[in-house]
């Protein structure tokens, strides 16, 4: 017998004559006999866990990680230092082997966890309320963009910056593929979304403009002069941002936001090839009973003592099956819960430091670029922790280049924006050294 | 209750250093316009590493994990999370990596993902798999959005319609919605099974789909399957497979083979990864041959001894999450597999519904079982009998707890009074399902002796039995900091 299944042969013929069977394959017979497999199943046979170690090694090398390599590559994944309490911590198996906190009683730690999140979240983002977090960045958008869709009742369109990650528009796109829907999308004029264009989108049929900030180029965008837009015109802002940047940038609920959203993978879950990240979900108090997802509360017991527990269910699929607010179940909780410590451990004053550092090193990392006199500045506008240049090479050839001398390079831009040709969308976090800089400025200016 | 973590902060206490820079360092001020700086600063926590790690050690003692003790909640298959692929999915040249990175730099991560594609294909019998979708729901989505685009590309508009069962997860007809689709709700007959006839009714030039589980959520299987195939088959309709019972049928059986079209699969239920306290799980869907152009983006491609991604798809539905799946977890399930093999697999299946049965055998000398008395990996029993004696279902869940057990899940599916959907798995002892049983068996003869005490439970957990419905109406969703 396997050694992750217990059962005996003895206990089996047990528990058979219990059940008033002969042979487990009785239990089968609901099955049609042209269905039965058989033994025709052609997986491999199993392996011991020693040889399973080995065979999962040999993958592992083949593929050069950022913990080999010095990353200098973002473009909505990113490369921050995780302290190792995180990893300790969320490797408790109390917290890990337990499923969605249904019955709250024996669930109090993840539901304080969560309810710590929440507020943490809503304190970086100055938003009223927070949900336990959703898949990723880019789907915790596309629910805003549906829910501020079916709040707005006869309003139809909704608009986004061409300056959003363009995977997250990608998804936006799937996700409302099956409503009725005018998706707009706006230009952006040096790297910041086109304002003015934006200003002739918008109308009284609009039901909400999204926006990224800092955008998908790294630069600030004027979340104000957006908020006041929209709400002129009675839509929403929905702004993704990096809780990072939080640390030193304005809060969109400061601007107005009605709904701010993102990946917080920047704090404490490592690249992991892009997943298991998680989507952050915030949102103003008029759309609480609208947000999609898991919400944790507080309450009190029958004793009068406070604890947690899941709330305001009746929007969820559960209950409300096919007029919930939307189809999601799960979460992201364990990755929530390594934010959580993140957030705790870096604490009020780290999150600014790490924000400050991140927009000192890539600032310097810019300046040093254009300093080669290989590369051009592509938009000329104040950024966080990440920047465009342009170079006339092969960007492909250049990452390939700095690859082989152990860089991870940037994002080359014209994938997604054929006109920005030679555009590279640099990358730099706070664990990149003055050093690292410097070598990798002199390699990328040499490989040109 | 413990404290929250913002009432043990005390100013000017750190857990975290920043490394040195000789970089000069610029202020906010200086990098910024005045307009985008932040001007108060977030109140994240101050306290000292020692402080965070005691704060959330406690928190996780106020946690039941499937390492603590048995959890039988049904539809969710808590089974041992081998603490092997915890540590590969750990290895810095799987977690590490970005997601960008080159493709030959990668290559070991491709072929993991390429060849579970060809295990999960080979295990449901589907001619292509996308490990895209971040979960159940989501793969739903997925399946049913690649359903909508086939139908759109033949020119067929007219299927606007998803047939669900009356006892679908109620991920089925919301996944539904979300994709456009208007739901149809198929009754169920006197056995717990779809009602052919009823099927044969609702069907027609409207239906684009039927979804289904199988074993269904009263976990029977669906035994004229070959006939429901044939009737949605023939209108025109394709089938799709929740995958959230498939522990039931590894190796024994394939939704392929029955003729669905469309599955999904629940990593972390089936295929061991670790739930996380609520995710993060994974939701691979797999389609036949003729629905294959329409799968998400990119797809994994190997062209002699080297892999890469191709978005060249123009007939695909586009992508549903960000980048390629939940790729930790695809690890740890690609560890399982090889771990089980193919004989292994099938001992899963068949020790998941022996568990299953036994339980179901004993426990009715004092519950009510209402469709049958064999059952797949699962079972349903109703509590009618002891609600009438006084204790209903949820007493009986929080009365569990006192005993150091999970309750099995609750009140679904819906078309059974006081539900009780109880899940073993293969993972537990024969032993640890008679302490079980034995309890149940003991909680039904105390809600004939003093109801009062059961209705009173949980009695020895960290908190009483908490009042969700004025967390609802005056929702608290966050710490109200003292000014």
């Amino acid at each position: 017998m396997h050694k992750y299944i217990p059962n005996t042969d003895a206990e089996k013929k047990e528990m058979m004559k219990q059940i008033g069977i002969s042979d487990i394959s009785e239990l089968f017979s609901a099955i049609p006999e042209k269905l039965r497999r058989g033994d025709k199943c052609k997986i491999p046979p199993g392996m011991s866990e020693q040889e399973l170690i080995v065979h999962m090694r040999e993958l592992a090398m083949k593929n050069v990680s950022a913990y080999d390599l010095k990353c200098f590559l973002g473009a909505g994944t990113y490369d921050h230092f995780i302290p190792a309490a995180v990893g300790a911590l969320t490797s408790r198996s109390e917290f890990y082997t337990a499923y969605t906190p249904y019955q709250a009683e024996i669930s109090q730690g993840v539901l304080q966890a969560t309810f710590e999140y929440q507020t943490m979240i809503c304190e970086l983002t100055g938003m009223d309320a927070a949900n336990a977090s959703m898949y990723d960045g880019v789907s915790a958008t596309a629910e805003a963009c549906a829910i501020a869709l079916v709040s707005a009742r006869k309003r139809n369109k909704i608009i986004v910056s061409d300056s959003v990650q363009p995977e997250t528009r990608e998804v936006i796109k799937t996700y409302m593929n099956g409503r009725d829907v005018v998706l707009l999308e706006i230009p952006f004029v040096d790297g910041e979304t086109d304002y003015d264009a934006l200003e002739t989108a918008i109308d009284d049929n609009t039901a909400a403009v999204c926006i990224q900030s800092p955008n998908f180029f790294g630069i600030v965008e004027d979340m104000d002069r957006v908020g006041e837009m929209a709400h002129d015109n009675g839509a929403a802002m929905i702004v993704n941002t990096d809780l990072i940047s939080l640390g030193i940038l304005k809060p969109p609920g400061k601007a107005g936001a009605d709904f701010v959203v993102g990946d917080a993978q920047p704090l404490g879950n490592p690249m992991a090839f892009g997943g298991p990240h998680l989507g952050y979900f915030a949102t103003s108090g008029k759309y609480i009973r609208k947000m999609p997802g898991r919400i944790v509360g507080e309450t009190t017991d029958n004793k009068g003592s406070i604890g947690y527990v899941l709330t305001l269910q009746a929007r969820e699929q559960h209950i409300r099956r096919e007029k919930a607010t939307s189809n999601i179940c799960s979460n992201h909780a364990l990755n929530a819960l390594a934010t959580t410590i993140y957030m705790s451990l870096v604490g009020k004053e780290g999150i600014k430091e790490v924000a400050l550092r991140c927009a000192n090193n890539a600032r310097y990392t810019r300046d040093m670029l254009l300093k080669t006199g290989k590369f051009k500045d592509m938009f000329n506008k104040p950024f966080f922790k990440e920047f465009v240049v342009s170079a006339d090479t092969d960007i492909k050839m250049l990452n390939e280049n700095l690859h082989h001398m152990g860089y991870i390079g940037g994002y080359k831009l014209d994938k997604k924006f054929p006109w920005l040709k030679g555009g590279w969308l640099v990358a730099v976090t706070e664990k990149r050294t003055k050093q690292e800089i410097d070598d990798f400025v002199k390699k990328a200016g040499d490989a040109v | 209750m413990s404290k929250l973590i913002f009432e043990i902060s005390r100013p000017g206490r750190r857990a975290f250093d920043l490394q040195n820079t000789e970089i000069p360092q610029k202020t906010p001020a200086e990098l910024f316009n005045n307009k985008s700086i932040r001007k108060v600063d977030a109140r994240l926590p101050e306290l000292s590493e020692l402080d965070v790690v005691r704060h959330f050690t406690e928190l996780s003692n106020r946690n039941f994990g499937v390492d603590t003790g048995f959890y039988p909640l049904g539809s969710c298959t808590m089974k041992y999370n081998p603490k092997i692929n915890e540590k590969v999915a750990s290895f810095e040249g799987f977690s590490e990596l970005h997601p960008h990175q080159p493709a030959e730099s990668v290559q070991g991560a491709l072929e993991l993902m390429y060849n579970l594609e060809k295990y999960l294909a080979e295990i449901t019998g589907m001619d292509y798999i996308s490990l895209q979708p971040s979960a159940g729901a989501q793969g739903e989505m997925a399946g049913l959005m690649v359903i909508k685009a086939y139908h759109d590309n033949r020119g067929d508009f007219a299927r606007t319609k998803i047939l669900c069962p009356d006892s679908a997860h109620g991920t089925n007809p919301a996944s539904a919605a979300v994709a456009g689709f208007d739901v149809v709700q198929v009754k169920s007959n006197d056995l717990g099974m779809v009602d052919v006839e009823e099927l044969r009714k609702l069907s027609g030039p409207d239906t684009a789909g039927l979804m289904l589980t199988n074993p269904n959520t009263l976990g029977l299987f669906e035994k004229d399957i070959i006939e429901i195939a044939k009737i949605v088959h023939d209108c025109g309709g394709l089938l799709y497979y929740d995958g959230a019972n498939a522990n039931a049928i590894l190796g024994q059986t394939r939704p392929g083979d029955m003729g669905f079209d469309v599955v999904h699969l629940n990593l972390h239920k089936t295929f061991t990864t670790p739930h996380g306290g609520g995710g993060p799980g994974a939701g691979p869907i797999g389609v036949k041959e003729r629905l294959h152009s329409f799968l998400p983006v990119p797809w994994i491609e190997k062209t002699g001894d080297k892999y890469d991604f191709n978005y060249d798809k123009p007939d695909s539905i586009g992508k549903v999450k960000s980048l390629y799946g939940n790729f930790l977890v695809l690890v740890r399930a690609y560890a399982y597999i090889r771990t089980m093999g193919k004989d292994g697999l099938r001992q899963v299946s068949e020790n998941a519904v022996l568990n299953a049965n036994y339980a179901l055998s004993r426990l009715k000398e004092a519950y009510d079982v209402p469709f049958g008395d064999r059952c797949m990996h699962e079972f349903v029993i109703s509590g009618e009998k002891q609600h009438k004696m006084g204790a209903s279902t949820l007493s009986i869940a929080k009365r569990l707890l006192d005993y150091g057990y999970h309750p099995p899940t609750i009140y679904f599916p819906l078309i059974v009074k006081e539900a009780m959907m109880v899940e073993p798995t293969e993972t537990e002892s024969k032993e640890t399902l008679d302490g079980f049983i034995d309890v149940l068996l003991k909680i039904h003869s105390e809600i004939e002796e003093n109801p009062e005490m059961v209705n009173s439970a949980p009695h020895n957990t960290v908190v009483g039995r908490l009042d969700e419905v004025q967390a609802a109406r005056k929702p608290v969703l966050k710490f109200d900091f003292p000014e």
